[in-house]
């Protein structure tokens, strides 16, 4: 079933693509400048067609079968929004062009701009950040300059659950913070007595997760953000699980002064095998000026026969650019289209049916599997990936059986606070007969992890790859091919 | 809801087994005063309604297939082979996610092998990550890299002013919790050689330059090795298919944006930053990394590798927050490398530079304009205008022209200077009509 390299499949001298001859006096190259050598591979079209079409089909993706990774929301991508993003005025405009004849775009992203604030309760929103993880480090530096702003700079703790992302301690790092963990409560919310303690004057802020990477919405997340913002503190939100709040709660009304959106999950921008995403944030009012620019601002208002002007205008305190250029566009793009069809009723529908899907998964596989913090979830919940009387069965023997039955294993070993943790999140475009073909494989494989160990252990069995070997792959580390000597 | 499937047998059904009345019982647990705002959105729209209101907004724009563009300062408009796209579309490629589980992700993880081995290639360097953000973040990630080589003692970076603006500016957002000296940009006459000393992690320095001039190196990254500190250099990807790799010159890390390799201009994204470096180095280097194995049936395969140093495992100790590459935009310039080839990149390097040269020659030899450049440069070329770039680039846009990046902004001592782009979308023609306007743009 492998693929050859494509380095493998090229010919010396093969023709590829076709430019035409110059059409001006060929100039002299420079001197002492000239490439001797390229390694690039030499194939006809043909060829490289067939071997990424190939390629592409050794892929599971969404469009080819259920994705259930818990804080990921593979969702369906609608194809609309692809064209969307490819229409000539989107796809050939230069960043650098004068405003003036950018209005259709900068029309596009204040909409966009709006439309999040309204959707999290924000007075503004930038729409620079690349990813999520890029609007943490965003949102915390903004929290950085708003208290050195202020004259406070002995604040440099970050509060961080024990159950959060790897990226929100590893963002306060970057931004030459300090990382305080809480810890979580036996209901999975954070811990507020943990919290009491450390809330004094060196409290930049919290980092919290609503619903938290467990699932569940924080019980007292109001008295939680208070118990900060009371110290002196700023409450960044991680805007990861916000697809469960869409219409249902604007995290600026339960207080977070900041909140990445990731538009790759929430708003159905396609995840690309890893990026690119999207991860605007929005501010309350205090942090506007020191959001990163540029953002997009009505220079005029319009009338009835005149659009408004837009402009790009960067703000007052920012914390700066944190990419070149204005972000990921062609994402803003999609989530325009996105929002723009679903619409102010769908909102709430997406959320409904996320919820109402992942309940009805939890309730399905409680019994067969143990679900550490049991209570009604949001769009998604972590079950334990181990049974009594099956002691050698782990989260991953799970996972990798669940391939068999044509599904994307849930997101497994995340959380950390749960043992051997399967993640699970369907997302509202999954159908009932879906979810009820997910529970049943689930419940097989429960059991056959009692009676047959080793279907699991042996598993995947009908992939085109078996388990590859992650412990080879880092003690030899082979990174890239070596066309000289053949790779295979 | 067409993206939502459930009928309404199927909700009661589900409702049912959960043991609940409703939905809205599901969210017992969000404060009440909160619940369900009234949010100020327009209603649904059907998807041709949809189509064409975003066909209005993007006809709204001017764009490069309507006029001729000279405008390149860091995107450039190139030609993109049709087959780019068409694999792009596969929705097996962009709807899949990162391929954490790789008996399901082959497709992704062996293009993304490819697209590091092709880089490293390009670059002339041993090894390269599965990418970052764009060019400015990769820039970024090379100075993080250098401060955990040197272990947090060396605590000065120096910049190139020649250095793309965008990305210095964001090297400065990146750092500003992090108690660094940035310098060496602070005029046009600064030299990165004058700051080097003990205390120094990293030198970066850009070729071709943002100015377009192709330098040599090799001394100031001697100077740089001399005192300890890793030399950078942000590189053009097109260029490199005609001039000699900055592995030549003693590059520790070799960094640059993507774009011009098989990516729509897109009004600024999404790119791609590429990132390589010497071997050395590896497991200092933050982002995902695709690595070679086997699998449990002896068959070659693909792994992500080193996730050690990533923050899912390192959480607090890792030194960048780095989760996303950016899979769809490598896959574009693997597909694009894979089609050009090895003699297609060298054709559009030097179709860009000979239209350029043809295009400065012209230019300079117009009353009132003259060429800033004095040694050799690559597709982009400075122009000290008669009038301010500004109004000239208003002019421009009459003949369907748009013009050249306005340098007063950036530096000070180029005001009234203009940085203009020529690739192998220009033809001669539009070249020609280019130095006719700029000629009528050159009087009030």
């Amino acid at each position: 079933m492998i693929e050859p390299l494509i380095y493998d499949l090229s010919t010396p001298g093969r023709p590829g693509h076709r430019f035409p001859d110059p059409d001006v006096p060929e100039s002299a190259l420079p001197e002492g400048f000239a490439r001797r050598e390229l390694l690039l591979p030499e194939l006809s079209e043909l060829e490289a067609v067939r071997h990424f079409v190939r390629l592409s089909q050794l892929n599971h993706s969404i469009d080819t079968g259920f994705y259930p990774l818990g804080s990921c929301t593979m969702k369906y991508n609608p194809k609309v929004n692809e064209d969307a993003a490819r229409l000539p005025g989107f796809a050939f405009t230069h960043p650098l062009q004068d405003p003036t004849t950018l209005q259709g775009n900068l029309a596009l992203m204040h909409a966009l701009q709006e439309w999040l604030k309204e959707i999290g309760g924000f007075a503004g929103v930038s729409l620079q950040p690349a990813a999520g993880a890029h609007g943490e480090l965003t949102g915390i530096l903004m929290i950085r300059a708003y208290h050195r702003d202020r004259g406070e700079t002995q604040r440099n703790k970050i509060l961080v659950p024990d159950s959060a992302h790897g990226t929100n301690p590893a963002t306060t790092t970057m931004s030459g913070l300090r990382v305080v963990e809480l810890p979580s409560d036996t209901r999975g919310n954070v811990d507020l007595e943990a919290l009491r303690a450390e809330c004094d004057d060196t409290v930049a802020g919290l980092m919290l997760t609503n619903p938290n990477t467990l699932g569940l919405f924080e019980e007292q997340v109001q008295e939680g953000v208070g118990r900060v913002q009371d110290c002196g503190g700023l409450v960044y939100g991680d805007g990861a699980n916000m697809h469960a709040l869409l219409g249902v709660v604007r995290p600026g009304e339960l207080g977070f002064d900041v909140l990445h959106f990731n538009l790759h999950k929430t708003f159905s921008t396609p995840h690309g095998g890893g990026g690119p995403g999207a991860g605007p944030v929005g501010v309350l009012k205090q942090l506007v000026d020191y959001l990163p620019g540029p953002v997009v601002e009505e220079v005029e208002a319009g009338d009835e026969d005149l659009p408004p002007l837009y402009g790009l205008a960067m703000p007052a305190k920012s914390i700066g650019r944190v990419k070149a250029f204005h972000g990921h566009f062609g994402m803003h793009v999609r989530a325009y289209a996105y929002i723009r069809s679903n619409g102010k009723s769908g909102m709430r529908a997406i959320a409904d049916h996320a919820v109402l899907n992942a309940n009805y998964l939890l309730a399905g596989l409680r019994g067969s599997y143990k679900v550490p913090f049991d209570r009604r979830c949001m769009h998604e919940f972590v079950a334990e990936g181990q049974f009594e009387g099956a002691p050698d069965i782990h989260a991953l023997d799970i996972s990798k059986r669940l391939m068999d039955y044509g599904f994307h294993p849930p997101t497994n070993y995340f959380p950390l606070i749960v043992r051997e943790a399967l993640m699970i999140e369907p997302t509202e475009t999954e159908s009932k007969p879906t979810l009820d073909a997910f529970i049943k494989a689930m419940k097989e494989i429960a059991v056959d992890a009692r009676s047959d160990p080793e279907i699991l252990k042996g598993a995947p069995h009908t992939t085109p790859f078996g388990r590859l070997d992650e412990v080879q792959a880092a003690k030899q580390l082979i990174l890239c091919c070596r066309p000289e000597r053949g790779s295979a | 809801m067409a993206y939502i499937p459930h009928t309404a047998e199927e909700r009661r059904q589900m409702l049912e087994a959960i043991g609940v009345e409703s939905i809205e019982e599901l969210y017992a647990d969000v404060p009440e005063t909160v619940r369900f705002p009234d949010l100020d959105l327009p209603d649904p729209a059907a998807e041709m309604e949809v189509i064409e209101e975003l066909q209005l907004l993007s006809g709204a724009n001017l764009n490069t297939r309507e006029a001729a563009c000279f405008l390149g300062a860091g995107a450039y408009n190139h030609y993109i082979p049709s087959v780019v796209d068409h694999i792009l579309r596969r929705s097996e490629f962009y709807t899949a996610y990162t391929p954490y589980q790789p008996e399901m992700s082959q497709g992704t993880l062996q293009t993304i092998f490819e697209y590091q081995s092709m880089m490293c290639f390009l670059t002339g360097m041993e090894v390269s990550n599965a990418s970052h953000y764009d060019g400015a973040t990769s820039l970024a990630e090379a100075v993080i890299l250098a401060l955990n080589f040197h272990q947090g003692k060396r605590n000065k970076v120096v910049l190139s002013p020649g250095i793309h603006p965008q990305y210095r500016e964001v090297v400065r957002t990146y750092m500003q919790g992090l108690q660094l000296e940035i310098i060496g940009d602070e005029s046009l006459q600064s030299q990165p050689g004058d700051h080097l000393d003990e205390r120094t992690s990293l030198v970066a320095v850009q070729y071709p330059d943002f100015f377009g001039n192709i330098h040599d190196y090799s001394a100031l990254a001697a100077a740089a090795h001399a005192v300890g500190a890793l030399f950078c250099v942000v590189a053009n990807p097109t260029a490199l298919g005609m001039l000699k790799p900055p592995s030549e010159f003693g590059a520790d890390v070799v960094v640059g944006e993507g774009q011009p390799l098989g990516i729509p201009l897109s009004f600024g994204g999404p790119y791609i930053g590429f990132f390589t470096t010497r071997e050395e180095y590896v497991r200092k280097m933050a982002g995902r990394l695709v690595g070679e194995t086997v699998d449990s049936r002896g068959q070659r395969g693909y792994v992500l590798t080193l996730t050690p140093r990533e923050q899912h495992i390192r959480r607090g100790r890792a030194s960048s927050n780095i989760c996303t590459n950016q899979g769809l935009m490598a896959l574009a310039v693997t597909v694009y490398l894979a089609a050009v080839g090895k003699s297609g990149l060298r054709q559009v390097a030097e179709l860009c530079y000979h239209k350029a040269h043809y295009a400065a020659a012209q230019i300079a030899a117009l009353e009132g304009y003259q060429l800033w450049n004095s040694g050799p440069f690559f597709h982009e070329f400075v122009i000290r205008c008669p009038r301010p770039p500004a109004q000239i680039n208003q002019a421009l846009v009459g003949y369907d022209i748009i013009g050249g990046y306005d340098l007063g902004s950036d530096y000070p001592e180029l005001a009234g200077h203009m940085l203009l782009a020529v690739t192998e979308l220009n033809h001669k023609e539009d070249i020609d009509d280019l130095v006719t306007a700029l000629a009528e743009a050159a009087h009030d």
